[in-house]
């Protein structure tokens, strides 16, 4: 009775994979990054009849042809980083903080307004110092209330976090009327042009160096933080289990408003890098929709921080690669975009041959391929 | 343990890459502190001649090779945009026409918001050997503002800027059309119909609708001028503005079109840059209401072919090609250049089927006016303003303006750059490119 063929069998079943190996794995990305390429080269010459390879050598140049575009490239990457460091405490405990693109906002908002303020009395290394409190304590506070509201209340706070978005980007609007530059512009302009008052100043000769330094020892100081310490392992805790978290004695409403008060601090660093160390403006763009893009890095890496920082680095590079191609090849950046699309798809698919495994007709179910 | 392994691999990566960075960037922009010498002493040059262009200082060698000059282009969107399709298009002929192949020796890089990026990107373009480089949209500016300040051999132009001769930089240009020529001439193109529509009987009163952007100089400037053409026409004729605060947003545009013409206006233009308010006119024509609209750009009989009388135009080829010439001649670069109708830098488009009779030797007649000097667009004794105690301006006991600031672009009420009345009218865009009337004038009201 239990032999009988049914003569259904799907061709292909799907099966969780209970473990993969380490290279296995790093294997299955490789293929993914190798496939995606071939398959927008595809698209490239179908498309455009350029030679997928020159486009691709084009990319590579735009993001790193010259010193000063390899600066840009790691600039950019260092904020999206930052941000992924800043999300990485709040997902890691399954608080799913949609509300960085706010926090950088708030954090931005202070840093400009003090370097708007105290530019030309204070001193640059003193100013910095405080603008920086200044960004940590706002985006922390903004971090913090949907974070009290869930622990007290159990508010959704995806909702809540997103909805915070929207209050901030109305202050910074707000704020740019406020502060407006030259009158009548809508815009602020770039802060201290002349005097270069509250900048972050260059350091070994380049003016990225110290968003770049502080970055990396945010992102240190977050693994251990998240790896070795009490605190990370109680988020790790809560995460898997509130119910869990509780038995052993854990206080999930102080882990939850702690946790969120670290994400929301370092998500405002990062209004801080952005425009004491990159655009030294404030507008409702500073953001750009990097606190979205932060998700999928942070996400991405499952919080480890040298991962995160490597896919930041892909994205930006990318993106960087896209403009320099719609720009030679006359190309519109939508076909920029297509290209970084299968290649954000094929990485994002190789997730899923990671954690599932597909079984042929006719295979044994139970064994390990 | 991997793991780990890999994240210090990572990190060690990172900080011998930032090392090596760090030692091959010799390509240094000029010292800040030097940049900002140059600044001030620029800026005592220029308030000497008077807010007028000064000397660009970089020699540019007799018989130079124009197919060896690169030039620069940052557009905020791609050419699929009613806004950057003429700025694209305007180089690209300015460089044909001065012997340049625009393929080869354009860089042209489009999607560049106005943020840090602008910044890069023209630094970008003026490392790869661009000798000048032009942004298109306002808020680009002060990004190029920076550039220009650290590479002073390098000539950077902002589109519809302002800022060139305040910052004082002696490689930082404006350029602006004399879009107030072209407005005025199609309220002219508006006060026929509008007369026309008196005679028969079909109007009584002469009321006019206008969808503005935002309430800036730009604005007013252009609004103005088409009523004082209207009114050249039709002198008891009223105006009211409505405010989208958007530069492109169709179904707000429209909204405000068919507001206005509920409220009883008969003639809508804009300063907007969809389609949105000549649809509505079109649609409120078909349903029986006596409404004609004016456009800007664009010809708009494609969208709106029984009510479109005709759109304000800008050439800006002849800005471009201006300041290419300048630059490949090696001769002064003005800081402040503009061009109306004697450069034929501005223009009305075809006039549409509904226009009044007689409308196409009146346009002659004002263009013809406007040439020759005998129509001055804001001259003072065609408006009349409300007296103010603010000292930015001062009116006789007429309302007629004696004297006005021309700008003051920090709202401190203190004239930044010279008397605009000159010779009983009001000077546009002379002082510097950009449009800078931005007083209220009777007969016109704001709603919003």
């Amino acid at each position: 009775m239990s032999h009988i063929k049914t003569g259904h069998e799907p061709l292909i079943r799907i099966a969780k994979r209970d473990a993969i190996s380490k290279p296995k794995s790093i294997m299955i990305r490789i293929v993914a990054v190798l496939l995606s390429l071939v398959v927008s080269g595809a698209f490239i010459l179908a498309i455009t009849g350029q030679n997928p390879i020159r486009v691709y050598e084009v990319m590579v140049e735009g993001a790193f042809g010259t010193s000063r575009r390899s600066w840009v490239t790691i600039r950019d990457t260092m904020m999206l980083f930052c941000i992924a460091i800043g999300l990485a405490p709040a997902y890691k405990m399954k608080f799913w903080n949609i509300g960085a693109e706010g926090q950088v906002l708030i954090g931005g908002i202070c840093t400009a307004g003090l370097m708007r303020a105290l530019g030309n009395t204070m001193p640059t290394p003193l100013l910095l110092v405080v603008m920086a409190c200044a960004s940590l304590l706002g985006g922390c506070i903004w971090g913090v209330i949907p974070a009290i509201f869930k622990a007290e209340w159990h508010t959704n706070e995806t909702l809540f976090t997103l909805m915070m978005n929207y209050v901030a980007i109305q202050l910074t609007s707000y704020c740019v009327s406020l502060w407006e530059n030259p009158f009548g512009s809508n815009s602020v302009g770039i802060i201290n042009q002349q005097t270069q008052g509250g900048w972050f100043p260059k350091i070994f000769g380049q003016a990225v160096s110290l968003n770049v330094i502080i970055v990396m020892a945010l992102a240190i100081g977050m693994h251990i933080y998240l790896t070795y310490s009490k605190q990370g392992y109680e988020i790790a805790v809560v995460g898997d289990s509130v119910n869990t978290a509780r038995y052993a004695g854990i206080n999930v409403k102080a882990v939850t408003i702690r946790a969120m008060a670290v994400s929301g601090a370092i998500c405002g660093l990062a209004g801080f890098i952005a425009v004491a160390g990159a655009s030294h403006t404030i507008s409702t763009s500073t953001a750009g929709g990097q606190g979205f893009t932060a998700i999928i890095v942070a996400w991405l890496a499952q919080f480890n921080s040298a991962i995160m920082g490597l896919i930041a680095l892909l994205l930006v590079s990318l993106q960087k690669g896209a403009i320099q191609i719609a720009s030679q090849f006359k190309l519109n950046n939508y076909a920029s975009n297509v290209i970084t699309g299968i290649i954000l798809f094929f990485i994002l698919g190789s997730e899923f041959f990671i954690n599932f495994r597909l079984i042929l007709r006719g295979k044994k179910g139970g064994e390990e391929k | 343990m991997k793991k780990k392994l890999i994240g210090i691999m990572m990190a060690m990566t990172m900080v011998v890459g930032l090392a090596a960075c760090g030692g091959g960037s010799s390509s240094a922009p000029a010292e800040s502190g030097d940049a900002a010498a140059e600044a001030t002493e620029a800026a005592e040059e220029t308030a000497e001649e008077g807010g007028e262009a000064e000397a660009s200082e970089e020699p540019v060698a007799e018989g130079v090779d124009v197919t060896a000059i690169k030039v620069g282009q940052i557009c905020v969107e791609d050419e699929n945009s009613g806004y950057d399709a003429a700025p694209i298009e305007g180089l690209a002929t300015a460089m044909k026409n001065l012997g340049m192949d625009p393929a080869t020796q354009l860089t042209l890089v489009v999607d560049i918001p106005e943020d840090e990026t602008c910044y890069d990107t023209a630094v970008d373009e003026a490392e790869g050997g661009c000798g000048i480089i032009f942004s298109d949209s306002y808020g680009h500016q002060t990004y190029m503002q920076q550039a220009a300040s650290e590479y002073s051999d390098v000539t950077f132009v902002a589109c519809t800027g302002d800022m060139a001769a305040p910052s004082g930089l002696a490689n930082l240009k404006n350029i602006f059309p004399h879009t107030y020529e072209s407005r005025y001439v199609s309220g002219v193109v508006a006060g026929m119909k509008l007369k026309e529509m008196m005679d028969a009987g079909k109007v009584t009163d002469p009321y006019v609708g206008y969808v503005g952007a935002y309430p800036y100089a730009e604005v007013v400037s252009g609004y103005t001028a088409f009523f004082l053409g209207v009114r050249s026409i039709v002198p008891e004729a009223h105006m009211d503005v409505q405010f989208t605060n958007s530069w492109y947003d169709p179904t707000a545009e429209g909204a405000a079109a068919e507001a206005l013409i509920s409220k009883g206006c008969c003639i809508i233009s804009q300063h907007a840059d969809s389609t949105g308010a000549p649809s509505a006119v079109q649609a409120a024509h078909e349903n029986g209401k006596e409404v004609y609209c004016v456009g800007y750009n664009i010809d708009m009989r494609a969208v709106a072919p029984d009510v479109a009388l005709t759109s304000a135009q800008n050439n800006w080829s002849v800005l471009y090609e201006h300041m290419l010439k300048c630059y490949i001649d090696g001769t002064e670069i003005p800081t402040d250049y503009s061009a109306g109708i004697n450069e034929d830098a501005v223009m009305i488009s075809e006039l549409g089927d509904a226009c009044a009779e007689g409308t196409a030797e009146a346009v002659e007649a004002a263009w013809a006016g406007i040439k020759d000097g005998s129509i001055q667009v804001f001259a003072t004794a065609n408006f009349t303003v409300q007296p103010t105690d603010n000292g930015s301006y001062a009116v006789d006991e007429e309302g007629h303006l004696t004297s006005a600031f021309a700008l003051d672009s920090d709202g401190d009420w203190v004239n930044d750059n010279g008397e605009a009345i000159i010779d009983g009218a009001f000077v546009e865009s002379q002082l510097r490119s950009a449009p800078y009337f931005s007083l209220d004038i009777d007969g016109i009201t704001k709603l919003n």
